[in-house]
C-alpha cells in the first residue's frame, strides 16, 4: 500500500509541478516595444485541415492554397475583397489587336525569397512546367488546376520576348483568361527552387510573396516569416503561423482563450456567442457560390416559362435561408452571387407569392397543379449546408400551391452522374467561382454549349439569345462592355427562370479584436499580407 | 517457449494476409466512383477520366488486387492521391503523436484502474465501491467528444490550467527530431529551456485523460471482480491465518494473481486506443494518425486508407501478440494448452 500512495503522491507532484511550470501564459506575444508602430507581432490563424502540399499548380483544395498564398504571388491579383483584377508582379498587360496574344510587363528588381532575380525566365517556367510535355519539371504534376481551367484549349505557347517581358500566344479570344492568371495555380515559383527540389518543392515553398516559409509540422502547423524585400510595400507581422485544428468548437474555444488570433470556418450556431463576445470581432462577406433548385427544361412540366415563374413565386426563399442557412446564408435572386463584378442589383427578386403562383399554373394548363420529384444533395455545401432540409421546406411550401413534391437522393458520385445526364425531373445544385469572373458561372452553367450530356447545365436550357451575350463577352476585352453584356444576361435569365436562385452562403472569420486590417476576398483567399496587431 | 513463440509468429502471416485482402475489397467495393466523388461537381467527363487513370482505377479489380498484394509485400503502400506523398512517410510522421498519447492515456489507465479497482474490491459493497462502479459506468458510457470539450470548458478556458490543443506551446517555434515530443523536448532541459518539456507534458494531460478514461474504467472493473475472485481462494485465507498484515495480503499476495486477466485488458485496450484516437484528435488538434485516417476516409484516398488502415491493424496484432506472450510467462499453463 505504501508503495501505491507514494507513487500516487509522486504522479500528483508531477503534475502539479508541471502545472506551476507552464504558467507561461500560451497567448502572450513578443512585441515591439514601439507600441504605436503597426510592425510586429506573432498572427496565429486557426484553421479546420492541413494543406495537401505547398505547389499551388499540383493542388486543388482550398486549404492547401491558405498554406501557399502568403508565399506566392502571380503575374496579376484580386483587388482586396473583391472580384476585380489589378496588377501584380505585371505592371501592366496588353491585348494584340487580334485578342490573340497577350504581353505581360514585369515590374523591376523583384526578388525570390533564395535571391533569384524575378524575370520573363521564370514566369515560363512557371507556366511551361504545366504544359509542355518534355519540360523537366513536367513529370511533377499532376496540374490539375490547369486542366480544370481548361488552359490547354486557351494557351499556345509562353514565351520569353526580353528580360521582363512575357508574351502568351493564346488559341482563342478567352477574355476570362486574364482571370485565370489571378488564380493560385497561376503562382510563379522559383526556377532555381524547383530545380533544387524537384517534386519536393512542394514541401519546401519558394516565390516572392509577403512571407517566407520557415517550417511545417504535417497536421499542425507551418509557420512563415515576413520578407523584409517585398515588393508590395511593407509586411507587418514578424511571423505567421497556420494551425490546424480540426473541430469547429475547439477552434473558437482556442480563439476565446487568445491562444489564436483567426479562426476559419466557425460554427454559425456559434456566430451569435462570437459576436456578442468582448475582445472578438467577426467580420462576414458572401461567398462567391450559389445554391440553386435547376428546373429540366427537357422534362414537362418545365419546359413551360409560367410554371418555372410559377415555382419562383411558390418558394419562399427567406423562410429556408432563415430554416436551413440561419447566419451562415442570404437569399439569392441572380446566378451570380453579390461579390462579383457585374451582379445586376436593379433585378427585382420573384417575392414569395403564392396566389400569383397559382394564377400562373392556371394560366400554363395546371390549375389543379401536378406531381414532380426533387432531388436533394446528399452532401452539406457551403451554397447548401442540408439539401433534405431544403427539399421538405420547399414541398411543404409547394404544397399550398397544389403541387405535389416527391424527394429523392442518391450517393453523391451517382447524383452528380444522373443531374449530369438529366434524369431528374428538378435538382438542386450549386457553384463555387474558381476565378472571380462572370463568365466562370454564366457559362459553365447555363450556356446552351453546357447543356451538352454530360452537362453543367443541369436546368438543360437553351437560349440563344443569352448564349450569345455570355459569348460575346468572352471576346470583349473592355471590362465596362462585358459588365453591360453580362447585366443583360442576368435580366434574360430572370425572365426565363431555369432555375430557383435558393442561397449565396455567407463566409465569416470570427477573430481578436487587436486584428487590424483583415479583409476576405470573395475567391476564398486568405491574405494576412497588410495585417497588423494592435498592441 | 521459443517453440510457443515461433508458432504465434508464423501464425500472423496470414493474419496478415487476411486483413490486407479485407482491407482492400472492402475499400475498393465501396459504392461510388471516388474519381467523380474527388472532382465533385466541377468535373467534367474528360477530367474524370484523366483522374481515373491516374489512380489505375482502369484497370480490371483482380489486376489491381495483384499489383496491390506484390507492393504491400516490400512494406509499399503506394502514394497517397490527394498529397502524391508515399503512403509509409505520411504514416511515419504522424504516427509517433498518436503513439505517445496512447502510451501517456494508457498509464494514467493503468495505474488509476489498478487502484480503483482494488480498492473497489478490498471495500465491497460499500459506498466507496458503490460509487467507483458508477464512475466506471460513467466512463464507459460517455461519448469521448463530449467529454473532451466539456474538459477543455472547464479545465482550459474556465480555470485556465491547460491549453485547448496542440502539442507544444505554438510560439515557440520548436522542431522536432523523432515526433515523440517528450523525447525530443528532453534535452532542451538542459539548454536552458525546460519550459518546451513542460509544455509538451502539459499539452499531454487532457487528452491522455480524455483517451483513457474508457481504459481506465475497463481496467477498474475488471480488476474489481478478478480481485474479488482471488480473494475468496483458499491459501489467501491461509495467508491471512498467518497473521500477516492485510495490506500485504492484497497487493502482495492476491494482486499477482489477480492481475493476470488484467493484463490481457490491458492490451487489449491498447490496441483499441490507436484506432480510437480519431476524435480525442480531432478535438484537441492532435497530429496523429486517428485523425489522418479519418480524412483519408472522406477523401476517398484508397492507398492512404489501406496503408492506414493495414498499419493499424499489425500494430494491434503485434499488441496482442506481447500480451500472449507475457501472459505465457507469467502463467505456464497457458503454453501447454
Amino acid at each position: 500500500m505504501k508503495k501505491i500512495e507514494k507513487l500516487v503522491a509522486l504522479l500528483v507532484v508531477a503534475i502539479l509541478s508541471v502545472l506551476s511550470f507552464s504558467c507561461q501564459k500560451e497567448s502572450e506575444t513578443v512585441v515591439n516595444k514601439d507600441s504605436d508602430s503597426k510592425f510586429g507581432g506573432v498572427l496565429v490563424f486557426a484553421r479546420s485541415g492541413d494543406s495537401v502540399g505547398l505547389d499551388p499548380g499540383r493542388e486543388t483544395d482550398g486549404e492547401s492554397f491558405y498554406g501557399s498564398t502568403p508565399v506566392y504571388d502571380t503575374l496579376v491579383e484580386f483587388v482586396p475583397g473583391e472580384t476585380s483584377i489589378q496588377p501584380a508582379l505585371a505592371k501592366s498587360w496588353e491585348f494584340a489587336s487580334d485578342g490573340l496574344s497577350v504581353k505581360f510587363f514585369l515590374r523591376e528588381g523583384v526578388k525570390f525569397h533564395d535571391g533569384t532575380p524575378l524575370n520573363a525566365d521564370a514566369v515560363v517556367y512557371s507556366f511551361e512546367r504545366q504544359f509542355v510535355k518534355d519540360h523537366p519539371a513536367y513529370s511533377f504534376g499532376p496540374w490539375k488546376y490547369w486542366g480544370y481551367m481548361d488552359m490547354d484549349n486557351i494557351v499556345e505557347s509562353v514565351t520569353a520576348i526580353d528580360d521582363l517581358t512575357v508574351e502568351f500566344k493564346l488559341k482563342k479570344k478567352e477574355a476570362p483568361f486574364i482571370a485565370n492568371l489571378a488564380m493560385d495555380f497561376a503562382a510563379i515559383i522559383s526556377p532555381t527552387a524547383a530545380e533544387k527540389y524537384g517534386a519536393d518543392l512542394a514541401t519546401n515553398p519558394v516565390g516572392t510573396g509577403p512571407f517566407k516559409f520557415v517550417s511545417w509540422i504535417k497536421d499542425d502547423s507551418i509557420v512563415y516569416e515576413r520578407n523584409p524585400d517585398f515588393w508590395g510595400g511593407d509586411v507587418y507581422l514578424d511571423r505567421l503561423i497556420i494551425k490546424v485544428i480540426p473541430d469547429a468548437t475547439s477552434r473558437w474555444l482556442a480563439l476565446q482563450k487568445g491562444e489564436v488570433d483567426v479562426i476559419d470556418f466557425p460554427s454559425p450556431e456559434d456566430l451569435a456567442d462570437m459576436k456578442s463576445t468582448d475582445g472578438i470581432k467577426v467580420i462576414q462577406q458572401e461567398g462567391l457560390n450559389v445554391g440553386y433548385l435547376a428546373l429540366n427544361n427537357e422534362k414537362a412540366p418545365y419546359d413551360n416559362k409560367l410554371v418555372r415563374q410559377a415555382m419562383n413565386y411558390a418558394i419562399d426563399r427567406n423562410e429556408i435561408v432563415a430554416g436551413v442557412y440561419g447566419e451562415a446564408g442570404k437569399p439569392a435572386k441572380n446566378p451570380l452571387p453579390p461579390t462579383m463584378w457585374s451582379y445586376n442589383d436593379d433585378i427585382v427578386a420573384y417575392e414569395y407569392n403564392p396566389e400569383k403562383a397559382k394564377e400562373l399554373l392556371a394560366e400554363a394548363g395546371y390549375a389543379d397543379g401536378f406531381k414532380t420529384e426533387i432531388w436533394a444533395m446528399p452532401v452539406a455545401r457551403p451554397y447548401n449546408p442540408n439539401g433534405k432540409k431544403v427539399a421538405e421546406i420547399m414541398q411543404a411550401q409547394l404544397a399550398k400551391v397544389g403541387i405535389e413534391v416527391e424527394i429523392i437522393s442518391y450517393e453523391w458520385g451517382t447524383y452528380l452522374d444522373k443531374t449530369d445526364q438529366g434524369e431528374h425531373q428538378a435538382a438542386m445544385l450549386g457553384w463555387t467561382g474558381d476565378n472571380g469572373d462572370p463568365d466562370n458561372f454564366l457559362w459553365v452553367l447555363l450556356s446552351e454549349m453546357a447543356a451538352e450530356k454530360p452537362a453543367g447545365n443541369i436546368a438543360f436550357w437553351k437560349n440563344s439569345e443569352f448564349t450569345e451575350l455570355c459569348a460575346k463577352a468572352k471576346e470583349e476585352m473592355d471590362p465596362a462592355k462585358r459588365t453591360q453584356l453580362y447585366r443583360e444576361a442576368q435580366v434574360i435569365f430572370h425572365e426565363e427562370a431555369p432555375w430557383v436562385p435558393i442561397a449565396h452562403s455567407i463566409v465569416s472569420e470570427p477573430m481578436k479584436e487587436s486584428v487590424q486590417d483583415f479583409v476576405l476576398y470573395p475567391t476564398g483567399r486568405r491574405v494576412f499580407t497588410k495585417v497588423w496587431l494592435k498592441k | 517457449m521459443l517453440k510457443y513463440i515461433i508458432n504465434r509468429l508464423l501464425l500472423l502471416i496470414p493474419t496478415l494476409i487476411g486483413v490486407v485482402t479485407l482491407v482492400f475489397f472492402m475499400i475498393a467495393l465501396a459504392p461510388g466512383d471516388p474519381a467523380r466523388v474527388m472532382l465533385g461537381e466541377r468535373a467534367s467527363k474528360e477530367k474524370i477520366e484523366r483522374l481515373r487513370e491516374d489512380l489505375g482505377l482502369d484497370k480490371p479489380l483482380i489486376q489491381q488486387y495483384g499489383l496491390y498484394m506484390q507492393r504491400v509485400a516490400h512494406l509499399d503502400f503506394g502514394k497517397s492521391i490527394k498529397s502524391g506523398q508515399k503512403v509509409m512517410n505520411e504514416i511515419k510522421e504522424r504516427f509517433p503523436a498518436t503513439i505517445e498519447l496512447a502510451i501517456c492515456a494508457m498509464i494514467f489507465a493503468t495505474i488509476l484502474g489498478i487502484l480503483i479497482g482494488v480498492i473497489s474490491a478490498t471495500k465491497k459493497n460499500t459506498w466507496v465501491d458503490f460509487s467507483a462502479m458508477v464512475g466506471a459506468l460513467f466512463g464507459v458510457s460517455m461519448p469521448v467528444f463530449w467529454l473532451a470539450l466539456v474538459m477543455i470548458m472547464v479545465f482550459s478556458v474556465g480555470l485556465n490550467l491547460f491549453p485547448t490543443g496542440g502539442r507544444i506551446n505554438i510560439r515557440y517555434y520548436f522542431s522536432p527530431e523523432t515526433n515523440f515530443y517528450l523525447l525530443d523536448t528532453f534535452k532542451y532541459i538542459f539548454t536552458g529551456h525546460p519550459e518546451y518539456f513542460t509544455s509538451a507534458l502539459h499539452h499531454l494531460i487532457l487528452p491522455s485523460i480524455a483517451l483513457g478514461t474508457i481504459p481506465l474504467a475497463i481496467i477498474a472493473r475488471t480488476t474489481r471482480s478478478s480481485m474479488l475472485e482471488v480473494l475468496k481462494q483458499d491459501y489467501i485465507k491461509t495467508v491471512r491465518s498467518a497473521g500477516i498484515k492485510e495490506s500485504r495480503v492484497i497487493y502482495r499476495y492476491a494482486l499477482r494473481n489477480a492481475l493476470l486477466p488484467v493484463i490481457t485488458v490491458i492490451g487489449l485496450q491498447f490496441g483499441l486506443l490507436l484506432s480510437g484516437a480519431i476524435l480525442t484528435e480531432t478535438i484537441f488538434a492532435w497530429p496523429g494518425i486517428g485523425k489522418w485516417l479519418y480524412q483519408a476516409i472522406e477523401a476517398r484516398d484508397y492507398p492512404a486508407v489501406q496503408g492506414g488502415i493495414i498499419i493499424i491493424s499489425t500494430c494491434f496484432v503485434l499488441i496482442n501478440l506481447v500480451v500472449d506472450i507475457l501472459y505465457s510467462i507469467v502463467n505456464p499453463k497457458i503454453r501447454l494448452q
